[in-house]
């Protein structure tokens, strides 16, 4: 399924009426902050169908941005029953006195067609009612009908971006593990999913076990472990074609655990000899191997911070796994996890501010969050099983796998927002684990 | 008699040929024997001949155990490993596979290690019994295949395991 979306601008703003400013100064703006929120009430009535066969699709749409604006925790959707005005025309003006008595603070007004080739053309603006004003350009979206989920993610990362001030990341996929049958006889698949679920498209079958899928920095490959030769091994696979490509390693060595560096050209892995776990780097162009650490311990999990010069890992040195970090060419690590308990699979932020982990503490495990050097831990999930943290493009979501406990336990994925709000279950039909969440698509 | 017991040794070579790849997941799922790892498959032989594979896993005892976090042999498992090896210097037309395994507390990653380093311990053990380095490898499924699928200690215990999967020498 390819998606060909552009942005035009609709330059022929209507001339909404002028209303007197409130009393709110400045624009509308909801301000992610660590105190209690409360969500900002928005409208979006359903967009309008421009053609006869926009109909389904339209309502399909509207439904879709309300959930991922709902989704985030953020924003509180009016229901549509109680809307006083109807809007009927695209470019209708806005009775913003109708909006105003429900509450709602945001307005998103849309319109849909669709041709008899199927493209889509999907259009929208954004109203601050109480300033009585209309929010940034009108856009207007293309597309063809099979990504019409994509279009609606597009119009949401707009009014997301608008509100919050922040980047947004509904139009983004997620690789997973998708997992079936008994703990003891389980299968599993890579499959590639939208952020919300849905979309799912499986990347290989259930043949041998694989492994902590990552995505490229592009979105483009991901980089996986299957057991396909008979042991764990480090593949790479093209998202657009399936095909994929074994890294090498010689008889006997183990890789695992690997990751993209921000170049996408260099990756970074665990590599098993005689029992001993070390991390190595390799430049899948030339093929050029170096190892970063020469300790009798176990190193693994590691990952790039953004601007690609260090790398946080997992090592049990010390004696029980912690978190370190080193430069990215290797060299001396410094130890970044004080707490109780023990510390794993460590992600940078793609902002550079955090590190999400894993936390085994008293017989339960941790989603949490600490600043880069080790400070401000914040433990965001409890459970029986709760690991492998993963961050939206935007750095303000974190994903990750919840197991159940006994014989009959599943995983599943779930969602969990940077300040500990909005933990949520990710819509799968199957089992799944391990997520790696993609970058915003272009 | 004599003839029977060749036949039956060829037939177990087979069967354990078709299976030295050890991620033989699928095949078990289908057949319904479990998939602990290629350990739980089912083995050929009878469990009276004391040359046959079966004779190895239920008589001289395929696997040890180990304690949380732990790649230390106990002087149980080394028990049990001596027997592997004298089984192994007998029965030369048979290689292993040893298997690490750890229980579901942990990381995905971490326990592929830790497995790793139960496998090895068991390795470097046999090869100090007189074992050929050349007829042992070593693989790690860390908490992927447990055995016992219980949350608690009593299935913890049996899963942090390394398995010692004889396999036919390849003729070629």
């Amino acid at each position: 399924m390819r998606v060909f979306l552009a942005f035009v601008a609709i330059l022929a703003s209507l001339a909404a009426p002028v209303m007197a400013q409130d009393e709110r100064s400045g624009p509308l703006r909801i301000e992610i902050t660590e105190g209690v929120i409360e969500p900002l009430p928005f409208a979006v009535p359903n967009f309008v169908a421009e053609s006869a066969q926009a109909q389904e699709m339209a309502a399909n749409i509207t439904r879709v941005i309300a959930a991922d604006l709902t989704g985030t925790g953020l924003f509180r959707e009016i229901p549509q029953d109680a809307h006083i005005a109807r809007v009927t025309a695209f470019s209708s003006p806005v009775q913003f006195a109708d909006w105003k008595a429900i509450n709602a603070q945001a307005l998103i007004v849309g319109g849909v067609s669709v041709d008899d080739s199927g493209k889509v053309v999907v259009k929208f603006r954004l109203h601050d009612v109480f300033a009585g004003q209309q929010m940034g350009d009108g856009l207007q979206f293309v597309g063809t009908t099979d990504g019409w989920r994509r279009i609606a993610h597009k119009v949401s990362d707009q009014v997301y971006a608008r509100l919050t001030g922040e980047d947004p990341y509904f139009d983004s996929r997620v690789v997973f593990v998708s997992e079936t049958g008994p703990k003891d006889a389980r299968q599993k698949r890579l499959a590639i999913m939208d952020y919300d679920g849905a979309n799912v498209t499986y990347l290989t079958d259930s043949a041998s076990i694989v492994l902590a899928p990552r995505f490229s920095p592009g979105g483009d490959r991901v980089l996986y472990t299957s057991y396909e030769s008979g042991f764990p091994k480090i593949y790479v696979l093209d998202v657009a074609t399936a095909g994929r490509n074994v890294l090498n390693a010689a008889d006997g060595e183990m890789s695992f655990a690997p990751r993209f560096a921000p170049n996408g050209q260099t990756i970074v892995y665990s590599l098993t000899t005689g029992g001993n776990t070390d991390l190595y780097q390799l430049n899948i162009g030339s093929g050029q191997t170096s190892r970063l650490t020469t300790t009798p311990s176990i190193e693994t999990a590691p990952s790039f911070s953004p601007d690609g010069s260090r790398i946080v890992f997992e090592s049990d040195r010390s004696g029980t796994p912690q978190l370190y970090v080193m430069p990215a060419g290797g060299g001396e690590a410094t130890r970044i996890s004080f707490g109780q308990g023990r510390y794993g699979t460590p992600v940078w932020s793609p902002r550079g501010d955090l590190i999400a982990f894993t936390k085994q503490s008293k017989g339960r495990f941790h989603i949490g969050v600490m600043r880069t050097d080790g400070s401000e831990e914040r433990l965001l999930t409890a459970s029986f099983l709760d690991e492998g943290p993963t961050w939206a493009p935007n750095g303000r979501v974190i994903m990750f796998a919840r197991e159940t406990q006994g014989a009959q336990g599943t995983s599943s994925l779930w969602s969990v927002d940077i300040t500990g709000r909005n933990l949520k279950q990710v819509r799968t039909d199957t089992g799944a684990s391990d997520p790696s969440w993609g970058p915003l698509q272009k | 008699m004599r003839h029977l017991s060749k036949a039956l040794i060829v037939v177990a070579g087979l069967a354990v040929s078709a299976c030295s790849n050890p991620d033989r997941f699928g095949d078990q799922y289908a057949d319904g024997t479990g998939a602990g790892g290629a350990g739980a498959g089912a083995v050929a032989g009878t469990a009276q001949d004391p040359q046959s594979p079966l004779y190895f896993q239920q008589t001289i005892g395929d696997r040890v155990l180990f304690a949380v976090d732990q790649s230390t042999l106990s002087p149980t498992a080394t028990a049990t490993l001596d027997g592997q090896a004298q089984w192994l210097a007998t029965n030369v037309e048979y290689n292993a596979i040893i298997e690490g395994h750890a229980d579901e507390q942990g990381t995905r990653q971490y326990n592929i290690a830790l497995g790793a380093r139960r496998a090895n311990a068991v390795q470097e053990y046999l090869i100090s019994r007189g074992v050929s380095p050349a007829r042992l490898k070593v693989i790690s499924y860390g908490k992927e295949r447990p055995l016992e699928i219980c949350s608690e200690e009593s299935c913890y215990a049996k899963n942090r395991r390394a398995v010692t999967v004889i396999s036919a020498v390849p003729t070629s």
